[in-house]
């Protein structure tokens, strides 16, 4: 069954821009997506929006949708009401090419800082093995599609852009606890992990969690295992003494 | 619609929205609800520590538990011991409460719901938060969040020390309601204990080779589980604690005073 939806949409270049009012009908098992293509193709041709698969797999349309951070594509019309506004606009910790479209480059610049997977000197490709209980931990975070909802609900950068050259975000922060887990990588992650990629900056809030439409455990598998690890690293003298003096294996 | 470049000012600037969310659900309850559960439990805690009647034999009162000084009535002594002597006259709550109130105070989900409800920071998510800066848990006081690991050893002690007194009770009085109360609460209390972030971290969460360490991934699986539902736990053991407490106090002013009490 068809209706009328009201939206209100961010239309604008850079951070210039307001909430324009729309009218636009909405059929039965459509997307907000679908409504965002139905308003280019009747209203408005220049609205600009970022999509791809339109299967919640490629995570190209990111955006906010009544200022929560969703994937258009896989958020239902049905779960609004017919008579509610529904407010889009882009995501709000990037800033802003036009209309819906971020400029995402900030992850980009994130992931290059992080060192690759480094395996042990003298183990070539093809030679690692590895029972699948030791890597099926990482494995969850391998699911990531990188939308960055989690880094762009996040907090210590969403209402604090001073924070963003000290802070990876959750995304990145889970990227440096995939390959710290993984059996076979040598690189020191931990010290990093506080000192450069701003791991304490988290206080486990769980938005991260909360956004990912992959429904990766992010705080409590990545981000606090990781703290852990830091922890007895660098604040707990009882595990450092032990390292030393029995050189654990891991 | 001017026409921008990549290194135009104007490129480099978020969506200028003035409103500090556009979020149409209601936000703002969960953290109120919190907040207000939380400083009832603070509100509580105070006023059980200062309260006198926290032994009916043979309850005590889980916020006084261990009671370590020669001020506690005899049966309400752990193993009949009063190390603290007879010097030490203050409550006999207070010496053991940092330790329950530290592990809670430090504990991963906590810090979540008081980062929310108390200190706003954010008090939900994507809702602005109303502070100019922010550094997290990256400088003192808050990276002393990091010891949360010695509440845990202290508040495995504790739990035991709990479970010891509620089988004490079963034992003594098995038809008293008291003492499946403190069972009830026993169960909780460790199973939010076990269910503890750093608890999972110990058992093998620090390893990266599983398969080496059969049993240790065991536990970890095990205590994996509990996690998932650290949470509910949480919340389930503070009212728990705070119930069986309350009990035993009403049970020893004679407030509660049926047969079976």
């Amino acid at each position: 069954m068809s209706y009328k939806a009201k939206f209100k949409v961010w239309r604008g270049e850079g951070g210039e821009g307001k909430l324009e009012d729309f009218t636009v009908e909405v059929n039965e098992g459509e997307v907000v997506l679908d409504i965002i293509h139905r308003l280019q193709a009747t209203q408005a041709p220049d609205l600009a929006v970022r999509w791809n698969c339109k299967a919640g797999k490629c995570g190209s349309c990111s955006m906010e949708i009544n200022g929560k951070p969703r994937l258009g594509c896989m958020t239902r019309m049905s779960t609004f009401t017919e008579d509610e506004t529904i407010t889009v606009t882009p995501m709000r910790t990037f800033p802003v090419i036009k209309d819906l479209v971020t400029d995402v480059s900030f992850n980009y610049e994130k992931a290059r800082e992080i060192p690759s997977f480094t395996p042990p000197a003298g183990v070539r490709p093809g030679e690692y093995r590895m029972k699948q209980v030791d890597v099926e931990r990482s494995q969850e975070f391998r699911k990531c599609i990188e939308c960055f909802m989690c880094n762009n609900i996040c907090h210590v950068i969403r209402d604090h852009e001073e924070n963003k050259p000290a802070f990876a975000g959750p995304r990145f922060l889970m990227r440096i606890a995939e390959l710290d887990m993984h059996p076979y990588d040598v690189a020191d992650r931990q010290e990093s992990a506080q000192e450069e990629h701003g791991l304490g900056y988290c206080n486990i809030t769980k938005c991260c969690t909360e956004v990912c439409p992959e429904h990766i455990k992010i705080t409590d598998n990545a981000l606090i295992p990781m703290k852990e690890r830091v922890a007895d690293r660098k604040y707990d003298p009882i595990v450092w003494l032990g390292n030393k003096i029995f050189k654990r294996a891991k | 619609m001017t026409q921008t470049t990549p290194d135009a000012p104007v490129r480099r600037q978020r969506a200028q929205i003035k409103v500090r969310t556009l979020r149409t659900d209601r936000w703002w309850l969960a953290p109120l609800l919190t907040f207000l559960a939380l400083s009832a439990f603070l509100v509580y805690g105070v006023w059980a520590i200062i309260d006198g009647s926290y032994y009916f034999d043979p309850y005590i009162a889980p916020f006084s538990s261990p009671c370590l000084t020669t001020s506690c009535a005899e049966g309400a002594r752990l193993f009949g011991w009063a190390p603290i002597g007879d010097w030490y006259t203050l409550p006999p709550g207070l010496l053991i409460l940092g330790l329950p109130g530290g592990f809670r105070l430090t504990c991963y989900y906590y810090r979540k719901s008081y980062y929310r409800s108390f200190w706003l920071s954010p008090p939900a998510c994507a809702v602005q938060e109303p502070h100019g800066k922010y550094s997290g848990e990256t400088r003192f006081p808050l990276i002393m969040q990091n010891i949360h690991r010695y509440f845990f050893y202290a508040a495995i002690v504790i739990g035991a020390i709990l479970s010891y007194d509620a089988i004490l009770a079963v034992i003594h009085k098995p038809l008293g309601l008291g003492s499946w109360v403190l069972i009830a609460n026993a169960v909780l209390i460790v199973a939010y204990t076990l269910s503890c972030h750093s608890c999972r971290h110990i058992t093998a969460g620090r390893l990266n080779h599983f398969s080496r360490h059969p049993l240790r991934y065991r536990a970890w699986t095990f205590v994996s589980k509990l996690n998932a539902k650290h949470q509910p736990l949480a919340w389930a053991s503070m009212f728990s604690v705070m119930g069986a407490d309350l009990y035993v106090r009403l049970v020893a002013k004679g407030i509660i005073a049926f047969p079976y009490a």
